[in-house]
């Protein structure tokens, strides 16, 4: 543990330095996957089903065959006789997956056949020529009627809908029930959206039959995706190369197109050219397999008049799709987070996940926290209106008091620090909140609805995916690491690495600052770069808000090692002992004031073995592959040390509209954040920017809808409506910093900072605007229409 | 059919199907990769592009229609390799952007914006981005690049004015 009773102070560490990364796309000079051409490349269209599921009894290609260009058309029968089924993580080996639908599809637009041309316009005209004939079968949309008996199973040989129902007690719930002055029940669901980054997925692989190598670029952030192409086309790990170089147009969690590569990856190899898979956007939306969590909670929750929370019961009831795919795991993230930023004693959770006739879900950013966070908050909200108690007041009531960190929840996790409290002072201090009351106050005065939102919530950040082996115990992972290299060349200068693509996420600029903060350097000195996945240190990617901890942790680390090894060949140059320098700058200090400079140093490292201290390897380089802090057993009894770190959030926002037309419109937004000792304070700031505006959208205005028949209504952006700059306003943020005790500099997580908390903050305030009608709204996105709806029936009835 | 245009300053020639949009031109004719597609249906403006002083979404225009106009991509704003001009650099400062994939559109929603209003407000500079969506940033940041950029703009102005330039 390091010492950080104090946030860390630093001279680049959290001091407003550009983002190293924007110079190039400013320029329009990334290098994203589509901006990537091979010679003689080849292009996929995707033949789509058009029915939530049939059989495929035929397929008939010819005539797409004989067009111009064509050079394939591939079904699922000779894919899947070629390739293994995609990982699914589950104990469910009935539920198979593979890039084409086999034998019979289970959602309208699942990909069926795969058309090869030498454009993209030729193979989109031959796919509309390729016939598929089949009977239509069953389907079921509704998660609760897939749970039901007698439901249609989306995987007949699986026998039902259900992939996973798991019930955890943690503490004495019933006693605690019992015991408590009240209880409470609530039903509130989480709509099915998505983050649909403006860039589609897209991949191009070529298959290197001299060197036999399968090379890939592709627009992806995703772990261990190197391995997974190689376990789905029965190849050695080391006959797989991605390159991490290539610009990821933006993800949030959803770009792992692991089905589109193990399939262009099949067509390179069978046709011995680069192929290039590029989603466009109703692929995308339809049938790119990146939606996100779709859930019901049902949540009990005892507590006493004073208002403290005694016991939670949830209920969280997802609707994975078709397939697997990442749905059953995220619900198991929340569990590391599952009684918020609140001391509450006991807690059951009842995780189920269950196939139905809808797109398969990806990770979203969060990793279905954000929606555990809406339930959870609207119960706060439920449990103050009930009690008539003010909701900051119920809230600061039951928050984990800062002098109580390390402070174990009952499923198992240990929280590294906070001081929730002072983070709220600070946030009603800074805004004005009796302002804000006041002006919530004339609005109504002026006829308008208005209302404000509260929402206080935790980003855990940095895990070593513990959910795994926490819902199925033969995944026996206990270890999410990262790594990163240093060198400094004959000339002296420093490179760092990178092993991994980044969307955005400013990897390069974290890896600069850190290392320049160790070896007291300028980091924009520093050149970073990114091997391939051949040459590259293990690491996981950026999932679950982990790099400014786990890649800055490595990188900091080898940095350090870095500064030993100069210190060291310095001190033998002096003839003293290494402990008895000093590094300041670069620069190595002896006991008699003697220095010895960096590039006397570099040249004894790289010219002169003779001069270095025995048992010393030549060159100046280091490698960090770091464990995730706190990450050190498999989980036990149920319970499971989830994430090292977590940051804090909460949320202030004042919304109004009119009763009639009901176009909300958020007046002000102010969020609280706390995430430890930020490395770059423009990063962290557009980080939460950013998960604000995807909150806003999944809180009013964003939903994959299906209509009865099984078909997706919102397959484009004319229909799949997300917040431009009119509805998102203007962002006060207030800073606090409570480092972490675990982590290089005090850092904690900030990747899914804002996401976590709006949704939540949004529905509050629109509640507390619809107060004098005591309605409900008990669904996200709520939309314009639901509201009028609410309001025009409730003046009806009264 | 073969089309003549101007495009960052320069005369060429392109030679496309009738079919192909001003988007695909510029990408896989003239090997400009900078403008992107995000929706190709009109809505997202990721593939924004200046044509004769306009902000124009290049999906939703063929290049044969492009005869005879002036085109500007995010490749012909910076003055030089490696030299940013006063709005570019302005989106660096304020981080006015992530993963980077909407800014070329942004940056040229952003310039006719300023060749036209050299003093707009919030309200007018999020008015003019309104058409572009940007799902990294949240705005915040694009709302500040836009807005320094204005003050440097006029600044430099001022300046060039007072050198009697
Ligand atoms: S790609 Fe042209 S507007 Fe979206
Ligand atoms: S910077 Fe990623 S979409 Fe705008």
């Amino acid at each position: 543990m390091n010492e950080h009773a104090k946030p860390f102070s630093g001279r680049y560490v959290s001091s407003d330095r550009r983002v190293r990364e924007d110079t190039r796309f400013v320029a329009g000079a990334g290098h994203f996957v589509q901006d990537i051409e091979r010679p003689g490349m080849l292009h996929v269209a995707l033949v789509a089903s058009q029915h939530p599921a049939a059989t495929i009894e035929d397929i008939d290609a010819s005539e797409a065959l004989a067009m111009e260009g064509v050079v394939a058309v591939v079904d699922g029968n000779e894919l899947s006789n070629a390739v293994n089924p995609l990982m699914n993580g589950l104990d469910t080996p009935e539920v198979r997956r593979f890039p084409l639908a086999v034998g019979q599809n289970r959602y309208a637009g699942e990909w069926v056949a795969a058309v090869v041309a030498t454009s993209r316009a030729l193979a989109e005209d031959a796919a509309e020529k390729v016939k598929v004939k089949g009977e239509k079968l069953g389907y079921v949309m509704d998660p609760e009627k897939a749970m039901e008996a007698d439901s249609t199973p989306v995987h007949p040989s699986h026998g039902s809908n259900v992939l996973l129902d798991r019930t955890f007690d943690w503490g004495p719930v019933e006693d605690d029930f019992a015991r408590s002055d009240e209880t409470l029940k609530l039903r509130v669901t989480w709509g099915r959206n998505s983050t649909v980054p403006i860039e589609t997925f897209g991949v191009i692989c070529e298959w290197n039959a001299w060197e036999n190598v399968l090379e890939v670029w592709a627009s992806i952030q995703m772990p261990k995706y190197a391995d997974q192409i190689a376990r789905a086309l029965g190849l050695r790990g080391n006959d797989v190369r991605v390159y991490y170089d290539v610009d990821v147009g933006g993800s949030y969690g959803v770009k792992r197109g692991i089905k589109h590569t193990v399939l262009a990856a099949y067509l390179a190899r069978k046709l011995g050219r680069p192929v290039r898979l590029i989603e466009d956007r109703l692929e995308n939306m339809r049938s790119g397999d990146a939606h996100g969590p779709e859930r019901i909670f049902d949540i009990g929750v005892a507590f006493d008049r004073d208002g403290t929370i005694n016991a939670m019961k949830m209920r969280a009831l997802d609707n994975a799709g078709a397939y697997a795919g990442r749905a059953p795991f995220q619900l198991g993230k929340p569990i590391g987070a599952i009684v918020g930023p609140y001391r509450i004693n006991s807690v059951q959770y009842r995780a189920q996940s269950v196939t139905t006739n809808k797109a398969v879900q990806e990770a979203v950013r969060g990793f279905g926290q954000s929606p555990t966070n809406y339930a959870l908050e609207t119960m706060m909200d439920r449990v103050a209106e009930h009690l008539g108690m003010d909701r900051i007041a119920l809230r600061r009531k039951n928050f984990i008091r800062s002098d109580e960190f390390p402070w174990e929840i009952p499923s198992g996790s240990k929280y590294d620090s906070g001081d929730y409290h002072a983070v709220v002072d600070k946030v009603l201090a800074q805004s004005g909140y009796e302002d804000i009351v006041a002006e919530r106050d004339r609005l109504r005065a002026d006829g308008l609805c208005a209302g404000i939102g509260i929402a206080a919530c935790l980003e855990p950040s940095g895990g070593n995916s513990s959910f795994e082996p926490l819902l199925n115990p033969k995944n026996r992972t206990s270890t999410w690491m990262e790594g990163s290299r240093v060198n400094v060349d004959a000339l002296g200068d420093v490179t760092v690495t990178i092993h991994t693509t980044s969307s955005g996420q400013g990897h390069e600029t974290l890896a600069a600052t850190v290392v320049g903060e160790v070896l007291e350097i300028d980091p924009d000195r520093i050149r970073v770069v990114r091997p391939d996945s051949l040459g590259s240190l293990p690491g996981n990617s950026p999932v679950g808000s982990r790099m400014a901890i786990m890649l800055g942790g490595a990188a900091a680390n080898a940095a350090r090692d870095i500064k030993r090894q100069i210190s060291a060949i310095a001190a033998h140059s002096m003839g003293v002992a290494p402990d008895a320098v000093t590094y300041a700058e670069g620069v190595v200090r002896g006991p008699d004031g003697r220095t010895v400079e960096w590039s006397e140093v570099v040249d004894i490292a790289h010219r002169r073995f003779h001069d270095l201290p025995e048992g010393t390897n030549p060159g100046l380089t280091a490698s960090f592959i770091q464990q995730v802090p706190t990450g050190v057993a498999l989980p036990k009894d149920g319970k499971a040390q989830m994430y090292p770190c977590y940051s804090f959030e909460f949320h202030v926002v004042l919304m109004a509209f009119d009763p009639v037309l009901a176009k909300p419109e958020i007046r002000r937004y102010i969020i609280g954040h706390d995430c430890g000792t930020v490395i770059n304070p423009h990063i962290v700031k557009g980080m939460t920017l950013g998960g604000i505006a995807h909150g806003i959208g999944a809180a009013l205005l964003e939903e994959f809808s299906y209509d009865a028949e099984g078909h997706l209504m919102t397959q484009s952006f004319l229909d799949y409506l997300m917040p431009s700059s009119n509805e998102v306003p203007e962002v006060e943020i207030v800073h606090h910093c409570t480092p972490s005790p675990f982590t290089e500099f005090g850092q904690k997580g900030s990747g899914e900072s804002g996401y976590l908390g709006a949704p939540a903050a949004i529905s509050g305030a629109i509640h507390d605007a619809l107060r004098p009608w005591n309605i409900h709204l008990n669904k996200l996105p709520i939309r314009m229409s639901a509201i009028s709806d609410a309001i025009a029936s409730a003046k009806e009835n009264t | 059919m073969k089309t003549n245009l101007t495009v960052n300053g320069q005369q060429v020639q392109i030679d496309v199907e009738p079919r192909v949009t001003l988007l695909d031109a510029l990408r896989d004719e003239l090997g400009l990769k900078g403008t992107h597609a995000g929706c190709e249906h009109g809505v997202c403006g990721a593939c924004t592009v200046e044509i004769d002083g306009e902000a124009v979404r290049s999906c939703l225009i063929l290049g044969v229609q492009c005869d005879g106009t002036e085109v500007t991509t995010i490749e012909g704003v910076a003055p030089a390799p490696g030299e940013m001009d006063i709005i570019q650099d302005s989106f660096c400062a304020t981080h006015g952007l992530q993963c980077g994939y909407c800014t070329p559109g942004m940056i040229l929603a952003a310039k006719t914006l300023l060749a036209k209003n050299r003093d707009p407000s919030d309200e007018e500079i999020r008015e003019a981005i309104s058409g572009n969506i940007c799902r990294c940033t949240g705005y915040g940041q694009i709302v500040e690049a836009v807005r320094l950029a204005a003050r440097r703009l006029r600044e430099s102005n001022a300046a060039a004015v007072e050198a009697g330039q």
